[in-house]
């Protein structure tokens, strides 16, 4: 746990030739991102309904403080019990001094990006408590000893084969590559454990105020069983994710779905009020709503509050060619892609080289453009960037460069004079037009590609003498 | 030639005024051709785009401040590049915020053109008259297409080009990873997007790739003349204005 961390550039270089990954990748992220086109293209107004999501996660960022109290009041009206988790820290301990104190055992958990982002399992396991993931893909990395790469869809990065190998290792699978071979074999191993864990963990998709309830959707009933079948049940929620009324689902589930996997609605979706009361024959007998701030509250005061909008559909991972090239793990942090390169330097602020996952785009906006709620990622990447600049994290070369740069561009003369010993020097090293190699550091250019020579006369050039040829 | 009925300033860019200087003379022939009178204010560099994407928002903002004070009161103003277009109509505002330059950000933006843009949606240009013997498929550029909501403007002007078949891109919408210094900071990153552009354009069929951004054009230019192939790569200003073989 405590092992040096492998540096961003060697987790690029790895991840890019990574052959297993690289198949992965490109099977997964075409077949998401054309469910999400088809999805979208298939309800007449989708960029109204679009607006109407980014709508209702502004009114519930702009009363987060209201709407808070209120689902807190509501979820103890039910008999749930909430905590408010200033950091990840709190969350933990709240949790682990409650598996302590109600003697568990066993505790499930179903899908929690937030529970990564507090580092839970760790915690829990540190404490003795045997985790189990029940969410297929969780299941499949807590298998192989690692975390998720991607929002929703947390093994990702694993080919078919792998996780044949991995069942066969863990599992006493007889080797098959058939998917529903696979994914039985997990559910009977999984349906064991469902029925003996004492506590149940869960994430949050939305928290609805006016009802006290806390909504899943999913598509395994993994979430649904973890929910209801053990005595305890634990939601762990991003501040963030609240919104006030039933009705704002209607627009909020349909947007999530179609953005995260084309579906129209997920197969699965649980409105949960607190624990089971008098009469009722199922349902957890103790509810726990952890409120999780860890950061968000401060984001919310900055120029940055937008990300916050994020329902974590991963649409802007499937569409981004950096998160296609890389996949997840090389981002680092717990939320990958671009999203997660606006949310990680905000939330995690210490970990190692966080300030470069801003500068792992090429701001080409297909991120924004697939946003439901229309997140403005790249504009965030560039403030970050600044903010970047300003604490003095740019090395010194790119200091250096871009002082360069703007003596060059102040000053027409220097520009002028910049472009012809440019053009003098690419003339000699370069020919027919094209420059083979430039020296370091611009051979991290010419590694990949050629660059023209400049040329010998500039546009301005020849516009000056094409004007003095007009009036001459 | 027509006599001139409105007039413009034309501001080629950096990239263009000392690498591609035949995409501003192509620019100023199709502004020309249609009426307008071109005019170059002394002393133009450039936009600031590469310092403010690095992070380095006060040299930028020296930079296109000056930009900002050498196209004040010259009317429209037309680029030939979607990337620079987009860093003054979209980020300028953001650039200047609460600084002297903010009123004078903001007039600029309203009278901001991409050349595309300008020839299609200004002056109602849908046929240059240019013409292409051969097979060309076309590139979006980033910038443009989804900062500016460019798609239609050059496929428009493309499909007046005599002789030539448009051929579809797969992915034509896929950056090429150019993105600045995204190009040389992560440089293996981009090259595998690169790649995956090369692969598609020589699938494509076509003899010759298209585009609006000069950024792209070095990126994808470079990328293909390192895989050996024999695509040629221009800008649209060339294409429309029968300037393909001005250059190598």
């Amino acid at each position: 746990m405590t092992a040096q961390p492998i540096p961003f550039f060697e987790r690029v270089d790895d991840a890019l030739h990574d052959g297993s990954l690289q198949t992965a990748l490109g099977r997964a992220t075409g077949r998401f991102v054309a469910n999400r086109g088809n999805a979208f293209a298939a309800i007449q107004a989708s960029d109204d309904l679009r607006r109407q999501a980014r709508a209702i996660r502004a009114h519930a960022l702009g009363h987060l403080d209201e709407l808070l109290i209120k689902l807190s009041d509501t979820v103890e009206a039910h008999g749930g019990q909430v905590c408010w988790a200033e950091d990840a820290e709190s969350a933990r301990r709240y949790i682990v001094e409650l598996a302590k104190a109600r003697n568990v055992q066993l505790i499930v958990k179903s899908k929690s990006m937030a529970s990564e982002e507090i580092h839970l399992n760790d915690a829990l396991e540190e404490a003795q408590f045997h985790v189990v993931e029940t969410d297929l893909g969780e299941f499949i990395i807590q298998l192989a000893g690692e975390t998720p790469s991607h929002i929703i869809a947390p093994s990702i990065h694993k080919t078919r084969e792998q996780v044949r190998d991995l069942f066969v290792k863990h599992l006493n699978m007889t080797p098959t590559d058939d998917i529903p071979t696979m994914a039985s074999t997990a559910r009977v191993e999984l349906r064991q454990r469902f029925l003996r864990a004492d506590m149940g963990i869960s994430g949050v998709n939305f928290g609805v105020a006016d009802e006290g309830a806390v909504v899943i959707v999913e598509n395994e009933g993994n979430a649904r069983l973890t929910t209801s079948a053990p005595r305890i049940h634990v939601a762990v929620m991003g501040i963030e994710r609240v919104c006030e009324k039933l009705e704002d689902l209607g627009v909020l589930l349909q947007v999530l779905a179609r953005s995260a996997t084309g579906q129209r609605l997920s197969v699965y979706t649980s409105i949960l009020s607190g624990p089971r009361r008098a009469g009722e024959t199922d349902g957890p007998e103790e509810f726990h709503l952890v409120l999780l701030d860890n950061g968000r509250s401060k984001i919310l005061s900055e120029q940055y509050a937008e990300a916050l909008m994020c329902i974590r559909c991963g649409a802007c991972l499937n569409v981004c060619p950096v998160y296609q090239a890389i996949g997840g793990h090389a981002y680092g942090s717990v939320y990958p892609g671009p999203i997660g390169a606006v949310l990680s330097p905000l939330l995690q602020p210490d970990l190692p080289e966080v300030e470069k996952l801003p500068h792992a785009s090429s701001l080409c906006g297909a991120c924004q453009e697939a946003c439901p709620v229309g997140i403005a990622i790249p504009d965030m990447l560039l403030r970050l960037r600044a903010d970047g600049v300003a604490a003095g994290k740019a090395q010194a070369i790119e200091q250096i460069a871009i002082g360069g740069w703007k003596q060059m561009m102040m000053n027409p003369t220097f520009f002028r004079t910049g472009g012809k010993l440019a053009a003098f020097g690419t003339s000699i090293i370069g020919r027919n037009g094209t420059v083979n190699w430039l020296p370091p550091p611009l051979d991290r250019w010419t590694n990949s590609r050629t660059f023209p020579q400049f040329a010998k006369k500039s546009f301005t050039e020849l516009w000056e003498e094409r004007q003095k040829n007009k009036s001459g | 030639m027509s006599t001139p009925t409105r007039q413009a300033t034309l501001f080629v860019s950096c990239l263009v005024d000392q690498i591609y200087p035949e995409i501003g003379m192509s620019a100023v022939h199709l502004l020309e051709q249609h009426g307008v009178k071109v005019q170059v204010p002394q002393g133009l560099t450039c936009c600031g785009q590469m310092a403010f994407n690095a992070g380095f928002r006060d040299d930028a903002r020296q930079v296109a401040g000056r930009t900002l004070e050498i196209l004040r009161g010259q009317g429209d103003v037309v680029l030939p590049s979607g990337s620079c277009t987009a860093m003054i109509r979209h980020l300028y505002h953001e650039l200047f915020k609460d600084t002297a330059h903010a009123a004078a950000a903001d007039e600029l933006v309203s009278r901001t053109y991409e050349l595309t843009e300008y020839l299609v949606d200004v002056l109602g240009v849908t046929d240059v008259g240019a013409q292409y013997a051969g097979r060309i498929t076309y590139h979006d550029a980033c910038h443009g297409l989804r900062f500016l909501g460019l798609e239609q403007q050059a496929r428009t002007l493309l499909s007046g080009v005599a002789k030539a078949e448009i051929v579809p891109l797969q992915g034509c919408d896929e950056c090429c990873g150019f993105g600045g210094l995204f190009a040389v900071k992560m440089a293996d990153i981009s090259e595998a997007m690169l790649k995956r552009k090369v692969a598609a354009i020589e699938a494509s069929g076509a003899d010759l790739v298209v585009l609006g951004d000069v950024s792209c054009m070095l990126q994808i230019a470079g990328g293909l003349k390192r895989a050996g192939s024999t695509i040629r790569t221009r800008h649209i200003a060339e294409v429309l204005a029968n300037n393909v073989e001005a250059r190598r």
